[in-house]
C-alpha cells in the first residue's frame, strides 16, 4: 500500500487541518456517507456498460465539485491489488463465448472482455464516489458522523483511537527505519532482511502496547469514567436537502437508464 | 487482498456483510473501554505495518500480518481489522464499499481462528518455541485468508475459478514471509516483554 503514499505525504490529515473540498465540503457529513452508500448499492446493481459509464461520469463530476487534486485521486482510484488486475486480464479467457482471438491455444471471448470492463467500471465509479464524498472529510468528523448514524459507540472510539495514532506510529516506524539505514541495513531477499523486519514489527508492537498503557494512565489521571463524549453536532440545512434531492434524482436516472438500455 | 466492487455476486456480498456484522459485534463485546486504547493503538500499528514493503526476488510484497493481529488482540482483532480496512477504503481507495463486509471477514476471521488455535501455545515454553508457533499461526492466517478470497470469488462465478487457484498458489511465498516475520516479531516480544503473553493484553 506504500506506493499510494508519496515520500513526504501524511497518512491521514490532522484534526483542524484545512481541507479543500469545494462544494462537497459544505454538505452535511451524514448525508455524504449515506449518499456514498446508496450510490455504491445502486451502481453495483447496474449491468449495462452504458449506464456504468454514466455512473463513472457522475463520480467524475463529484470529483470536480470536490476540488480534490485530479491526478493523485485518479491514480488512487485506478490502483487495485495486482491479483485483481490479473483476474480481470484472465476473464476473457475463462468466460466462454464468441471468440476474439486465440493466444497459445486459449480463446479470448467478447463476453469475458465485457465482463472484465463491467467490473472495472463498477469498481472505479464506486471507489471514486466514496473518496470524493467521504474521503474529503476530516477523519475525526467521519467518526462523529458514523456515531450519529448509530454505529456502536465502542466501534467509534476504536476508530478514533486508530485515526489518532496512525500518524504517530508511522513516524515511529520511519524513525526505526532511519536507525536501521544508518547502521547499513539494505533490504534484500535474504534471511537477515526478514529477521530484521520481524524484529522491527515486534518492536513497533511492544512500543505500541507500552504507549497504550501510558495513554490509559493519562486518561484515568484526568478522571476517565468509562465514557468518551462526542461533542460534534450536525444539522441539516436547506443546501443539504437540495443536495439530497439532486443526488437522489441522479440515482433514479441511473436506474431508469439501466432499465431502458438493458 | 482487497476484492473490488462489482466482482462478487449479491448472495456472497450479503453473506459477507452479515458475517462481518456478527464478528464485529462479538469482538466489541470483549472490548471494555479500558482495553480500547490498547486495541486502537494496535489497530493503528497494523495499519502502519501494511505500509511496509518486504522485498522478495525482483518484486516486493506488502505485509498483512493478520495472524499477528489475532494472536495479540483475540476476538477484538475483528473490529480492529475492520477499522483499518474502512480507513484504507475511504482515504486510500483500496478495495470497495459494498465488499467491505466480505473483505473484513476474509482478513479478520482467519486472525481470530489463529488466536483460538495457536493463542495459548505462543506463551508457553521457551521464546523460540513460542516464536515457532507464532510463525505457524501467521502462515495459517494468510493461507486461510487467501483461501477465503479464492472461495468468495469461486462462489460468485465459475469464470473466476482459474484465477482464484492461481492466486492461491502465487501466494505461497507470501505465506512463508509472513510466517517468518510473525515468528521473529513474537520472538522479540517474548524476550522484551515476556509478561505480554502470560496475562494477555493489559486489561
Amino acid at each position: 500500500m506504500a506506493h499510494a503514499l508519496g515520500q513526504n505525504e501524511k497518512t491521514l490529515t490532522e484534526t483542524g487541518a484545512l481541507r479543500v473540498s469545494g462544494r462537497i465540503g459544505s454538505v452535511d457529513p451524514r448525508v455524504r456517507i449515506l449518499a456514498a452508500i446508496s450510490f455504491g448499492i445502486v451502481v453495483v446493481g447496474l449491468s449495462s456498460l452504458m449506464t456504468l459509464s454514466v455512473a463513472l461520469g457522475l463520480s467524475m463530476g463529484l470529483l470536480l465539485l470536490s476540488r480534490l487534486p485530479l491526478r493523485p485521486t485518479l491514480k488512487r482510484m485506478a490502483m487495485m491489488d495486482s491479483f485483481i488486475i490479473f483476474m480481470l486480464l484472465l476473464l476473457p479467457f475463462t468466460v466462454p463465448g464468441d471468440p476474439i482471438f486465440t493466444l497459445w491455444g486459449a480463446t479470448a471471448s467478447w463476453q469475458g472482455l465485457w465482463r472484465g470492463v463491467e467490473i472495472a467500471l463498477t469498481a472505479n465509479a464506486v471507489i471514486l464516489a466514496l473518496m470524493t464524498l467521504v474521503g474529503t472529510m476530516e477523519p475525526v468528523t467521519l467518526g462523529h458522523a458514523l456515531h450519529k448514524l448509530r454505529m456502536p459507540e465502542t466501534l467509534v472510539h476504536l476508530l478514533m483511537f486508530t485515526i489518532r495514532y496512525i500518524e504517530v506510529l508511522r513516524e515511529e516506524y520511519l524513525r526505526l527505519r532511519a536507525a536501521m539505514k544508518v547502521r547499513g541495513f539494505r533490504p534484500g531477499t535474504n534471511w537477515h532482511t526478514y529477521r530484521s523486519f520481524g524484529y522491527l514489527v515486534g518492536m513497533m508492537l511492544v512500543r505500541a502496547i507500552e504507549r497504550s498503557e501510558r495513554i490509559l494512565q493519562a486518561m484515568k489521571c484526568r478522571g476517565f469514567s468509562g465514557r468518551i463524549h462526542l461533542l460534534q453536532d450536525f444539522a441539516l440545512t436547506v443546501a443539504d436537502r437540495r443536495f439530497v434531492a439532486l443526488f437522489g434524482g441522479a440515482l433514479l436516472l441511473l436506474i431508469c437508464l439501466e432499465i431502458a438500455w438493458r | 487482498m482487497h476484492i473490488v466492487d462489482g466482482a462478487l455476486s449479491n448472495p456472497v456480498v450479503i453473506a459477507g456483510a452479515v458475517a462481518a456484522v456478527g464478528g464485529i459485534a462479538l469482538g466489541l463485546r470483549s472490548l471494555t473501554l479500558e482495553r480500547i486504547p490498547a486495541a486502537g493503538v494496535l489497530s493503528a500499528s497494523f495499519f502502519v505495518a501494511s505500509l511496509i514493503h518486504v522485498p522478495i526476488g525482483p518484486s516486493s510484497v506488502h505485509l498483512i500480518l493478520n495472524g499477528l493481529a489475532g494472536l495479540l488482540l483475540g476476538c477484538a482483532a475483528f473490529p480492529a481489522l475492520f477499522v483499518g480496512l474502512l480507513l484504507q477504503t475511504v482515504f486510500f481507495g483500496f478495495g470497495g464499499l459494498t465488499v467491505l463486509g466480505v473483505n473484513t471477514v476474509n482478513i479478520a476471521l482467519p486472525a481470530v481462528l489463529a488466536w483460538m488455535v495457536f493463542g495459548r501455545l505462543i506463551g508457553r515454553g521457551s521464546p523460540v518455541q513460542g516464536a515457532i508457533w507464532g510463525g505457524v499461526g501467521g502462515a495459517f492466517a494468510i493461507a486461510a485468508t487467501t483461501g477465503m478470497v479464492a472461495v468468495s470469488l469461486a462462489m460468485s462465478g465459475d469464470e473466476f475459478l482459474p484465477a482464484a487457484k492461481l492466486v492461491f498458489f502465487a501466494h505461497v511465498p507470501v505465506m512463508a514471509i509472513e510466517a517468518v516475520l510473525t515468528g521473529f516479531a513474537i520472538l522479540l516480544a517474548r524476550k522484551v516483554k515476556p509478561e505480554l503473553f502470560v496475562k494477555g493484553l493489559p486489561a
